[in-house]
């Protein structure tokens, strides 16, 4: 059929399956605009700007597991967009993301609202076009899906001319896609696999190293049977919490810069580590010359690049982690679970020596124990978001995660602002679950213009702001290593967060108890509106343990030793 | 190979437009400087040939080598040891020059004089870098008004 390239887009969002598409229009995306007010297969969700459009589709797509689709003009649509980009690039979360550009006939003339997009895009997304001519628009739409979610999944950007969205062409969207140059390798060597197999058959003290790849490619129901299955312990990273469930006994916990002590002395012990869809980031290794120094490495990932990029692998597996998961459960009768026995319960013991806790020391309340109290009252009911600092810390180490995809976080880049539209989008894509985010009183002013977006949508969205009126984590390091210099990180004028939820049409509490703590948090799960929750916890609170930057995993600073709890 | 050695990676792209920014942008992105790059269609094909001359560590240029695989538009990319290289050079000189001894000096890197104008002669000659590099060194008694060097081509053996 001949249609407008503005029709084009609506009707590959469609054929795509989409459901719902996060955007702020502007000038030249307004034929697509006009399209989407046309039609009622897909809602859309009017964000207040346009970083937390891209930021709530990377949360839908990370909780549903779908491509993300986020809409946006030209100009500064576009840049105010590009943290998004690079946030999910970095996590590498599917999104395909649309934006407007002005007329072919102006691209080059510093025209209104001209940047060039995909010259900006190009080193923070897995791909990029920019569309010249309507007739390539459904093949170019296949392709930014095809690519976004095969593979190792990622951002994908289309920026269309003005022109070229009121250009009529032939819409065909039936299209065998033959992509020469992109063959994602999905199927893991079985020499290889058959290799490592043996290796771990033979290590004394393996060690599973488990990363957010696994959730990427929905296998953590087949890594928590591959795991039982060889009684082999399992560290998990920030990306991939979730993935065992908290209370399993051979998970240790979380590693790296503020991983649990047992997770990061198994990972300086172990004599084989087993990454699967893990990036040794240097979050993780700490000290690279130190890291895992007895250890051979066996590295399965989806991305070749990733393999001995940091730490050698010396058995690289290049797959999608479920299809070989599923291959070596098939050989997992090599294993006998008895062998490591006297492995796990050094790792016991290093967990009794130094467990992961905290001091209920202060007049104020810790914000560890909002954050366990929360996990007690509504545990799997609730999908967690989290901003980026201090609090993002104590989710990952306190939260009793219990299953992939409940965990939403911004692990790679760090974007402050990523949590509370992130949450949206989480709660667009699962409405059937409590969506909480965990934020700091200097992250959520990087998007609270969001409340509107809750408000307008009906996105009950509990933001737990732990507030301890400082940037807490850079006044962490100011503290640790500058000599308690607390550069432009006191953050005491502040917003009255309970006024500003209200002014939106939100509800807002202020708490200082225990007790006003659960109360609030039963009235906003009940009252079903949006919600900032201000927790005033105590202001000199550090995340411990710590690795140093550039420090060796086995060097931790550590909680000092104190009776309480 | 010692670090920062000289290093020669043939790419394989399909022919479309930015695609060579995608290319660059990986050596840029890590502070790399391309010492040469020649780009040309392939006969019959919607692909063209990139060959890029650079230095950089073993493991840098292995980390390239991977992300230049993972761009989408890259068919294939070769990172050359064994191969077979060559390079022209064109050079302006003033026609009141011994031009006989250009011509002889030229054939010897095979080349020759190509252009005759009123004022100046071009010689081309096309021999493997470092010996292009020797070619100039011995040319340059002769006054050479203009040098330019096409960059290396390679092709693995």
């Amino acid at each position: 059929m001949q249609i407008s390239g503005a029709q084009m887009v609506i009707e590959a969002l469609i054929a795509e399956g989409v459901d719902t598409v996060f955007g702020y229009p502007g000038g030249a995306i307004m034929n697509v605009y006009d399209e989407i007010y046309k039609q009622d297969k897909f809602q859309h969700i009017l964000n207040r700007h346009e970083q937390a459009a891209v930021h709530a589709a990377e949360g839908y797509a990370k909780a549903s597991g779908k491509v993300g689709v986020a809409m946006i003009t030209s100009g500064p649509g576009f840049t105010n967009a590009v943290t998004g980009l690079a946030d999910a690039y970095m996590d590498s979360i599917p999104l395909v993301v649309i934006s407007g550009q002005v007329p072919m006939s102006l691209i080059g003339t510093d025209a209104f609202q001209e940047i060039d997009a995909v010259g900006i895009s190009r080193s923070c997304t897995k791909h990029n076009y920019l569309v010249t001519d309507a007739a390539d628009l459904p093949r170019i739409l296949k392709e930014a899906f095809y690519i976004a979610s095969s593979g190792r999944p990622g951002p994908v950007h289309v920026d269309i001319p003005k022109d070229v969205t009121a250009q009529i062409a032939e819409f065909n969207y039936d299209i065998d896609l033959n992509l020469e140059t992109y063959k994602p390798h999905v199927k893991g060597n079985p020499r290889q696999i058959k290799k490592a197999m043996e290796a771990i058959a033979k290590a004394k003290r393996p060690l599973f190293y488990l990363g957010g790849g696994i959730i990427n490619a929905n296998a953590a129901y087949d890594v928590r049977d591959f795991v039982h299955k060889t009684g082999i312990p399992a560290v998990e990273t920030f990306m991939a919490r979730g993935t065992l469930a908290h209370d399993d006994d051979l998970l240790i916990g979380m590693l790296g810069m503020h991983g649990s002590y047992a997770a990061n002395m198994a990972m300086s012990e172990t004599d084989l580590i087993i990454a699967l869809g893990a990036r040794f980031d240097d979050r993780v290794t700490g000290k690279l010359s130190e890291f895992a120094k007895n250890a051979e490495v066996i590295h399965v990932d989806i991305d070749p690049a990733s393999i001995s990029k940091l730490v050698n692998a010396d058995f690289p597996i290049v797959g999608d982690v479920k299809n070989v998961v599923l291959e070596m459960l098939e050989q997992v009768d090599k294993i006998d679970a008895e062998r490591y026995e006297s492995w796990r319960e050094t790792i016991n013991n290093f967990d009794e020596l130094h467990p992961l806790t905290y001091h209920e020391d202060s007049e104020r309340l810790k914000p560890q124990w909002v954050i366990e109290r929360v996990g007690e009252l509504l545990g799997d009911d609730a999908n967690i978001s989290t901003d980026v600092g201090q609090h993002q810390m104590w989710t990952a180490q306190f939260y009793p995660f219990s299953r992939p995809r409940q965990f939403i976080s911004s692990g790679g880049l760090g974007t402050m602002g990523f949590g509370f539209p992130a949450a949206l989008g989480v709660r667009a894509a699962s409405p059937d679950k409590i969506s909480i985010n965990f934020t700091g009183d200097g992250s959520i002013l990087m998007n609270c213009q969001e409340l509107m977006t809750a408000v307008e949508k009906k996105l009950p969205v509990i933001n737990i702001i732990l507030n301890n009126n400082f940037l807490g984590m850079v006044r962490q390091w100011q503290t640790l290593f500058y000599d308690k210099r607390h550069s432009e990180t006191d953050l005491s004028v502040q917003p009255d967060f309970v006024k500003l939820s209200e002014a939106f049409g939100g509800i807002g509490y202020r708490v200082r108890t225990k007790e006003e703590f659960d109360a609030a948090l039963k009235d906003a799960v009940e009252k079903g509106v949006v919600a900032f929750i201000e927790v005033l916890v105590e202001r000199f609170e550090n995340v411990m343990p710590m690795v140093p930057a550039g420090g060796s995993l086995f060097n931790m600073m550590l909680l000092e030793k104190k009776e309480s709890k | 190979m010692s670090e920062n050695a000289r290093r020669v990676i043939s790419v394989i792209v399909v022919n479309e437009a930015s695609v060579l920014s995608r290319v660059t942008d990986l050596f840029s992105g890590r502070g790399y400087n391309i010492t040469s790059l020649t780009v040309a269609p392939i006969p019959d094909s919607k692909y063209s040939r990139l060959t890029i001359v650079t230095s950089g560590s073993v493991r840098v240029m292995e980390q390239i080598t991977k992300q230049l695989h993972k761009l989408i538009p890259v068919l294939r990319v070769y990172e050359h040891e064994d191969m077979v290289e060559k390079e022209m050079a064109m050079v302006k000189f003033p026609i009141t020059e011994n031009l006989s001894d250009i011509n002889a000096i030229s054939e010897a890197y095979n080349g020759k004089i190509v252009n005759v104008g009123d004022n100046i002669v071009i010689a081309m000659v096309a021999d493997e870098p470092k010996r292009v590099d020797n070619y100039l060194n011995a040319i340059k008694r002769y006054n050479p008004k203009e040098i330019v060097r096409s960059g290396a081509v390679a092709l693995e053996r």
